[in-house]
């Protein structure tokens, strides 16, 4: 035998993955509908209304215009790396969704199917390792633009990610400190008769939002394009799709950290805490729907909660951004942990 | 051949194939690049010996941060191969000879590890694992662990205390 495969589940993990890709990309989609629509009602105004009813078709217009405009490849760029960057830039948005649990176990055609597409026993440094990459689609674009505004976005960016990665790291340290376990998969299990990650980490969860929106590069966070200092940041020199693809991962990247956040700190597919749904004597099936059902609530709240901070609390200056990640976030984060293992000790 | 040693020729093929491209390459920045694909290559072996945690933890610290920063250095450098100056023919010859040098050592060094193969412990695969890792170093190695921990802690607090002076 050349290939000792079992197909019938390579055939399943296809299949969610190919889901998984286009639910991220449909969210992602809505998400800057939905986006507009919270800045207009934060702003008093109408908002998007004309493409469909209550302006639901404005995403796919918007997609359409992306695609019909002109490419432009400027001649001083970098011509290969020019088209990398938007490439990894997706690349490592859509990624992270792996080790997600986005439901319980499902049955269908005799098989057990777990709505998690890899239960890797790392699940949690894989999320932190692909965060450390998502940097190198902003860089290589930017440097390749060839554009010294660009240039200038994209270090901002690495020097903004790197800085809130080590804060992100050290909450994550205490948060392993109570589950005990990195897959994800677990830690979902354990929130699922208990307590919320939430509740046993306040700090933590604090500490890991702020870092998520720095990691995004959302406002008040979003000095890599800084419109009024850099033009439009490392994206400058970017048109049509290839820009499309920036701003598309900036979403992506939303939705992927507010699962995450969701699965570590709120129960992941848990719907009520401090009780034991199977109580409720559903089946199966149904059960992992309606858990699916709960975890996007719970992801939908944080992207609203993204959404509401960018329209609300103006952009950061740089050093003021850099203040907060090196003499802040990162001297509360070694606390807490100290804190947390002191606390883990004695109740042991 | 299996799927394991099909995945195993490819990813060595990959790791070859990346470090003579990384050094042959006149460009910096594609340099770094490559390495980035050495790494991958190499964290892949290291998922098929089934040591997770090695693999992961060698993409976050060295593709995710070290290479972050020599691509941070040399893009802000902005080398290109047309401004860099033209090395010395004697400096070329030199580095050849120390280059060699090194092989010869390292190959030196390899011919042995055939009696080496045979004495590692073996846990039944579980080796690489977190679980494993974690008794190891927190029960045999807990002394050097510790105090390695606190030296890179203290480097992390001095570099933000040197980041403070200027205000």
């Amino acid at each position: 035998m050349l290939l000792a495969i079992d197909w019938a589940l390579l055939l399943e993990k296809f299949i969610l993955i190919a889901l998984v890709v286009t639910v991220s990309m449909v969210v992602a989609m809505y998400a800057t509908w939905g986006e507009r629509k919270i800045a207009a009602v934060i702003q008093d105004r109408y908002g998007p209304n004309r493409a469909g009813p209550l302006g639901l078709f404005q995403p796919l217009a918007d997609g359409l215009k992306l695609f019909m405009k002109e490419e432009i490849i400027p001649n001083a760029s970098n011509k290969i790396l020019f088209i990398l960057g938007p490439s990894l830039a997706m690349l490592t948005a859509l990624i992270t969704s792996a080790v997600i649990p986005w439901g319980d176990k499902m049955e269908a055609f005799g098989r057990t199917i777990s709505l998690q597409i890899a239960d890797i026993n790392i699940g949690i440094l894989y999320v932190f390792g692909v965060v450390s990459l998502g940097v190198y689609g902003i860089m290589i674009g930017a440097w390749a633009s060839n554009n010294k505004f660009s240039l200038m976005g994209g270090l901002r960016a690495a020097s903004q990610i790197i800085s809130y990665e080590l804060a992100m790291g050290i909450v994550l340290i205490a948060l392993l400190m109570t589950t005990g376990t990195l897959s994800l998969g677990e830690i979902v299990k354990q929130q699922q008769e208990g307590w919320w990650n939430v509740i046993k980490q306040p700090v933590g969860f604090v500490v890991f939002l702020i870092c998520a929106f720095a990691e995004c590069n959302r406002t008040p966070f979003d000095l890599a394009e800084a419109e009024n200092e850099l033009i439009g940041g490392y994206h400058s020199e970017f048109s049509s799709m290839k820009l499309g693809f920036y701003l598309f991962a900036e979403y992506i990247n939303m939705f992927i950290s507010s699962a995450v956040m969701a699965t570590l700190y709120f129960g992941g597919y848990d719907i009520i805490p401090f009780y034991d749904e199977s109580a409720w004597g559903l089946s199966t099936n149904t059960m992992a729907v309606l858990g699916l059902l709960a975890l996007f609530a719970k992801i939908f709240v944080l992207i609203f909660v993204f959404m509401w901070v960018r329209w609300t609390i103006p952009r950061f200056r740089y050093d003021q951004l850099m203040n907060l990640g090196w003499k802040s976030l990162i001297p509360i984060s070694l606390i807490w942990m100290l804190l947390t293992a002191v606390f883990m000790l004695l109740i042991k | 051949m299996n799927i394991t040693e099909i995945l195993f020729w490819f990813l060595s093929v990959l790791a070859l194939i990346g470090a003579l491209m990384m050094v042959t390459n006149k460009n910096p920045v594609y340099s770094v690049l490559w390495l980035i694909v050495v790494f991958f290559a190499i964290s892949g072996h290291y998922i098929l010996l089934n040591a997770q945690f090695l693999a992961i933890v060698n993409i976050i610290v060295y593709a995710g941060a070290i290479m972050v920063l020599f691509l941070f250095v040399i893009m802000l450098m902005n080398m290109n191969a047309d401004n860099e100056p033209q090395k010395n023919k004697w400096l070329q010859l030199a580095g050849a000879v120390a280059g060699g040098s090194l092989l010869l050592v390292i190959v030196a060094a390899l011919r042995k590890s055939e009696t080496l193969a045979g004495q590692h412990t073996d846990a039944g695969g579980t080796t690489g694992l977190i679980h494993n890792l974690g008794q190891v170093l927190f029960k045999d190695f807990v002394l050097p662990f510790e105090i390695s921990s606190i030296l890179f802690l203290s480097a992390m607090v001095g570099a933000v205390v040197i980041g403070k002076k200027g205000d």
